[in-house]
């Protein structure tokens, strides 16, 4: 995947580099700036088993500032924010993994840098008994836990 | 043999002569003898799938999970112009404006209709609100929603989009939505049981081609049907998963 790219952040930014559970690496860019999904959206994306995104809806589009040819194929880790801790991911992975349903509040990194939190749901799709991907669904989050999630991950 | 067909309960009450043409139509179409039967309540309809009477059915999101999961029920077709989408409405007059200005005690108007009371609690999260800090009426029809808002014995109602673009012009001047659903991949299912699956492709071609001729195009417009569109089974299991993740 490739690196950020300073022409796409508007204004200061910050930089982090992440070392990816697949061992690949990418130098990501981000600020402080917050984008709010609308009232009465919802974000739905697929993955493939291995976590790439096959498919998007129009809003997980609009709030990741991407083009949706820059999506389809990618890691759905292209929208990890340096703030989350990777134990949330850890979690959700090992908790799909066993067909269970996993909720959890995360904070996304934008194309441009800027963030948006969601309340995220994501499942496994069971057909004919196997595990063929995961479907993730985001809503728009309440600003108490936000506020809550934040204090928590900073302690992870 | 006769077979049983029913529609989900939340359809709109000036399409019922459409539906009972539609039966007509699909019969003749199908070469098969179908008893159109519709129930008052989402209650009264569940018991009647739990019994297996029912073969045929244009189903709401949230039923459709369970009859092609648990009943073996194949998804046909959908109708191509439509989207499930909700609304949360409050009196013209309210001063609440939108959802976060909403607090614990909020009270709710509602239908039994399962998906649109998922899709609105959904809407009232940001606000903090959940089923343990609001107060829910339930109520038989969407315009007694309307009433209950009207006289301000509720705060908020929830509709079903289409319902509430068909309540009376006059009773829309006194509402207010406050937010809409832009979800526009929950939607409606005709799916045909374990029972009729044999006639799944003869059902699916004729409905189709419903719009090429002229009886069945009349037919589609007393539904306010532009088409309909085939849905496969991958598609109803997508949105399966999709409702799956937003119930509780």
């Amino acid at each position: 995947m490739k690196n950020m790219t300073p022409d796409d952040i508007p204004g200061e930014y910050q930089e982090h580099m992440f070392n990816y559970h697949d061992g690949t690496q990418r130098k990501v860019l981000f600020t402080n700036i917050e984008t709010q999904l609308p009232e009465g959206r919802l974000i739905v994306s697929r993955t493939d088993l291995n976590g790439l995104i096959t498919d998007v809806n129009p809003s997980f589009i609009e709030m990741s500032a991407y083009h949706k040819d820059e999506l389809i194929g990618q890691p759905h880790y292209i929208l990890r924010h340096p703030e989350m801790p990777s134990a949330a991911f850890n979690d959700l992975w090992s908790t799909v993994k066993q067909r269970s349903k996993w909720h959890g509040y995360v904070k996304n990194l934008r194309k441009d840098g800027g963030f948006y939190w969601v309340y995220a749901t994501v499942i496994a799709n069971i057909r004919n008994g196997a595990i063929t991907g995961f479907t993730s669904v985001r809503r728009r989050a309440s600003r108490t836990k936000i506020d809550e999630s934040e204090t928590l991950y900073q302690t992870l | 043999m006769t077979y049983n067909f029913t529609v989900s309960p939340d359809f709109n009450p000036g399409h019922i002569s459409g539906w009972f043409i539609f039966n007509t139509w699909l019969q003749r179409a199908i070469n098969e003898e179908i008893h159109l039967e519709l129930y008052n309540s989402a209650h009264e309809q569940r018991k009647a799938i739990a019994d297996d009477q029912v073969e045929l059915i244009y189903a709401n999101p949230y039923d459709a999970t369970a009859l092609v999961r648990d009943k073996g029920f194949i998804p046909v077709a959908q109708a191509g112009n439509k989207t499930d989408e909700a609304i949360i409405a409050v009196n013209q007059e309210s001063p609440i404006l939108n959802i976060e200005q909403l607090s614990g005690g909020t009270r709710i108007s509602s239908t039994d209709d399962p998906d649109v009371r998922m899709m609105c609690m959904i809407m009232l999260e940001p606000a903090g609100l959940n089923k343990s800090n609001t107060i829910t009426t339930q109520r038989d029809a969407y315009i007694l929603i309307a009433k209950d808002l009207l006289k301000n014995d509720a705060d908020i109602g929830f509709f079903l989009e289409e319902t509430y673009s068909e309540l009376s012009e006059m009773t829309r001047k006194q509402l207010r939505p406050i937010v809409r659903s832009q979800i526009h991949v929950i939607h409606h299912l005709l799916l045909v049981g374990p029972q009729l699956a044999h006639k799944k492709d003869k059902i699916q071609s004729s409905l189709l081609s419903m719009a090429d001729d002229s009886k069945g195009a009349g037919v589609l417009k007393s539904l306010d049907f532009e088409r309909w569109v085939a849905v496969e089974q991958e598609e109803a299991e997508f949105m399966i998963d999709l409702m799956d993740t937003l119930a509780e």
